[in-house]
């Protein structure tokens, strides 16, 4: 016998993993080029 | 091909494509996610939960997607000796990883209202857990191999080896009994509704756009890293002869 789960919950909870994990590693994948740029340029100038 | 195993050449290509494909991403995802919460039917038997395939499946396609682009590198590496190509693999690893987890996560949170639990250990379920632990081993060789002066061909030979993985989770649910559905969508065929697969095909382009650029975007971190690494080394050496 089915439980009567609220689906939306679940699906919310997805959502958000999603979004948020995709956006932190976009984010992340983004300042660590930045910053790995930025040194490549400040060994030049030295 | 080798062309492109020319850092500067690369460098120019990957500056034009970063961001055409982070914005294209972005917004093919966001209209896919959007059209799935709101626009998508509840299905027939799944109910409302079905709205998680649109971010679950793209997830396992890029997990095992990305593991067979980790482990094409590895064999230029190995081979050829492409100077990219050790970079092209590390820096797959982890969007890899994200999407495994992301899929393994979602599909146990798809799982508990359509079968009644979180999680079984089916051939399915367990070999895309194995990838996980595959792309936890992969990083901890290559970063062993870079920070301590290891060796990248015993990386390149693990993200070869690993890639066996691949086909046992593509044909787990064939092979052996499973809760998980057998493939919906096959070589020129689907069993799917078209308001579920344009929503999936739009979902998966844009999660995949996004992975490419994360990885380009890794690429040039890497390569940056070394390019400064080498300079500063090379000061010093000068400095130490002067």
């Amino acid at each position: 016998m089915r439980e009567g789960l609220d689906h939306w919950t679940f699906v919310y909870a997805a959502y958000a993993l999603g979004v948020i994990g995709t956006l932190a590693l976009v984010g992340w994948a983004w300042l660590e080029m930045r910053r790995a740029e930025d040194r490549r340029e400040r060994s030049r100038e030295r | 091909m080798h062309g492109f195993a020319n850092p500067a050449r690369f460098l120019r290509l990957a500056r034009w494509l970063t961001p055409v494909f982070l914005l294209a991403g972005l917004l093919l995802t966001a209209a896919a996610l959007a059209w799935g919460l709101t626009g998508a039917p509840a299905e027939r038997l799944q109910g409302e939960s079905v709205r998680i395939l649109f971010i679950h499946v793209p997830a396992a396609w890029l997990g095992m997607g990305g593991w067979t682009a980790l482990a094409i590198a590895c064999l230029i590496e190995i081979v050829w000796r492409h100077p990219l190509a050790g970079i092209a693999a590390r820096a797959v690893a982890v969007p890899g990883t994200f999407f495994t987890a992301l899929c393994l996560a979602t599909g146990s949170l798809w799982g508990r209202p359509a079968w009644g639990t979180w999680w079984v250990w089916d051939g399915r379920l367990t070999s895309m857990l194995v990838l996980l632990f595959l792309y936890f081993g992969y990083i901890a060789l290559a970063d062993a191999a870079q920070k301590d002066g290891g060796s990248a061909r015993v990386a390149a030979i693990f993200g070869l080896v690993g890639a066996i993985n691949v086909p046992i989770i593509n044909r787990s649910v064939v092979w052996w009994n499973s809760l998980h559905q057998p493939p919906s969508i096959t070589a020129g065929k689907s069993a799917m509704a078209p308001e579920f697969l344009t929503g999936l095909l739009v979902s998966t382009l844009g999660f995949s756009l996004l992975f490419a650029a994360v990885v380009l975007m890794r690429m040039r971190a890497i390569l940056a890293d070394s390019q400064a690494e080498a300079r500063l080394r090379r000061r010093a050496m000068e400095q130490a002869d002067a």
